[in-house]
């Protein structure tokens, strides 16, 4: 597996999650798909995005609240699940805690930047306050290169960590495939079905919007 | 064309579309101290070269620094505040008031937005697309799914903020209590429950990969999981415990 695209397109996506263009493109389902159609194996990028999709459900980026770091780190788990060839058993559970992990390392990177954004803000002050462009912009500018290269750091560091770590553990790997995805499915709706309900619970019939559904969604399972 | 011309018009069509396009970076220099305050003034700046004295005038550097300081407002209906300054500015409307105004308009704008997109869009957004999923849709469309609705609803508001945001100036509180900014997340919240319903279930058999006894067993087990989360554990965060229960489970089917 070639790292660099990987990196680049962790990069990339890391910065759609705050600075540039927030079209979240940078959310799981789409980002390990990415990842995954990279490697030329996007199923597996959609298998793991959709597990992560379901975990960060209930992550609500709202200003200055402290959150994972989703792009990157869907780049870099997308990327470990899509490489194990046949995802043998342990595969999507060992590189959805790696995604776990890289997002919260790049979740704690972002509130660093935002660091030293505040302190460049703060050495700019005088020029801010003459109303001086070139100050503005190059604060922008500085801001959306440095969260480039930010993610693109994070997800190299995980990238040369977990790429030999995950095979590894995959080779030692005890239980079968199907009941090893199954833990993972069942935790990651365990914390997508949390999420509905803390969200949406106020909304008046949220219940039974939500049972309708579940009646839908049961009777299109057994048709298909 | 006077300052007061462009504004009882409309923005020039170039002027418009460079703020547009510099809306989506309004976040780029996001910072602990002055939060999208510099990304509001950033936003403004092509409507500030319309100011008597053009760019590098008075006016401009003034109304620059009067800008560059501490705004908060979800980014994406930052371009609310970013017309409805930039209106006020070309208006010529006292500093102190334009000043107040900031003040009062930043908070109403983080909420109604977080409220609507973080809170009820996204949501809803994510779960059609795992619906789809769940319906063995190929790749390319679950992703070009959720990014063409998302970005439907994304766009439109970043278009709409900025245009009834220089529209209305100072009057722009009015548009806040728009039906489908009051009553949209309720609506839109019932649909994304009804999609999680469907969702868990499909996307369980579909990753499972076995019987579909096995789906309902997920389904039921993450029913009651979520509620007992919800209910025992609410201000704790879904992703740390999938963190902690996944790190046990890697470490005990490893070391079994």
């Amino acid at each position: 597996m070639d790292v660099v695209p990987i990196v680049l397109l962790a990069a990339l996506l890391g910065v759609d999650v705050v600075t540039f263009p927030q079209a979240m493109i940078s959310r799981p389902i789409v980002a390990a798909t990415a990842a995954g159609a990279f490697l030329g194996n996007p199923v597996a990028g959609l298998v793991i995005g959709s597990v992560l999709e379901l975990i960060a459900l209930g992550m609500l980026p709202f200003g200055a609240s402290k959150y994972p770091e989703w792009g990157s780190a869907s780049v870099v788990g997308g990327a470990l699940f899509a490489s194990q060839h046949g995802m043998p058993p342990g595969a999507l559970a060992a590189s959805v805690l790696a995604a776990l992990l890289t997002a919260i390392v790049s979740g704690w990177s972002m509130v660093r930047l935002r660091r030293i954004n505040a302190f460049r803000a703060t050495r700019l002050r005088s020029e801010l306050d003459a109303g001086s462009a070139d100050a503005i912009v190059g604060l922008q500018i500085f801001g959306l290169t440095a969260d480039f290269v930010r993610g693109g750091l994070v997800a190299l560091a995980a990238m040369l960590l977990f790429r030999p770590l995950i095979p590894a553990v995959v080779s030692f790997w005890n239980p079968g495939a199907v009941y090893s995805q199954a833990i993972v499915v069942a935790i990651a709706s365990v914390v997508a079905a949390g999420a509905v309900w803390k969200i949406f619970h106020s909304i008046p019939y949220a219940a039974g919007f939500f049972l309708s559904g579940l009646a839908v969604g049961t009777t299109l399972l057994m048709m298909t | 064309m006077s300052t007061s011309a462009i504004s009882e018009a409309r923005l020039p069509v170039s002027t418009w579309l460079r703020i547009y396009l510099r809306l989506f970076a309004v976040q780029g220099s996001w910072n602990y101290e002055i939060l999208n305050g510099n990304g509001i003034a950033f936003c403004m700046e092509p409507a500030l070269r319309l100011l008597p004295g053009g760019r590098g005038g008075e006016a401009y550097t003034n109304a620059l620094s009067r800008h560059a300081r501490y705004f908060n407002s979800h980014p994406y209906f930052a371009g609310v505040a970013v017309g409805a300054l930039a209106r006020a500015e070309l208006d010529g409307v006292a500093p102190g008031m334009i000043e107040r105004f900031r003040i009062a308009l930043g908070g109403p704008l983080g909420s109604v937005g977080d409220r609507l997109v973080w809170a009820s869009w996204l949501p809803l957004c994510s779960l059609v697309a795992l619906t789809a999923f769940g319906l063995n849709a190929r790749p390319p469309l679950v992703v070009a799914i959720f990014v063409l609705l998302y970005n439907f609803g994304h766009l439109s508001l970043r278009a709409w903020g900025l245009r009834v945001g220089f529209e209305r100036g100072l009057r722009v509180a009015d548009a806040l209590g728009h039906p489908l900014l009051r009553r949209g997340p309720q609506y839109v919240g019932a649909a994304a429950s009804f999609f999680a319903g469907i969702a868990i279930p499909l996307v369980a058999h579909r990753v499972a990969g076995d019987g579909k006894a096995l789906a309902l067993e997920i389904t039921l087990f993450a029913i009651i999981g979520g509620i007992l989360l919800a209910r025992f554990a609410e201000h704790s965060e879904g992703w740390r415990l999938a963190l902690a229960v996944l790190a046990l489970f890697v470490l005990y089917s490893v070391l079994r």
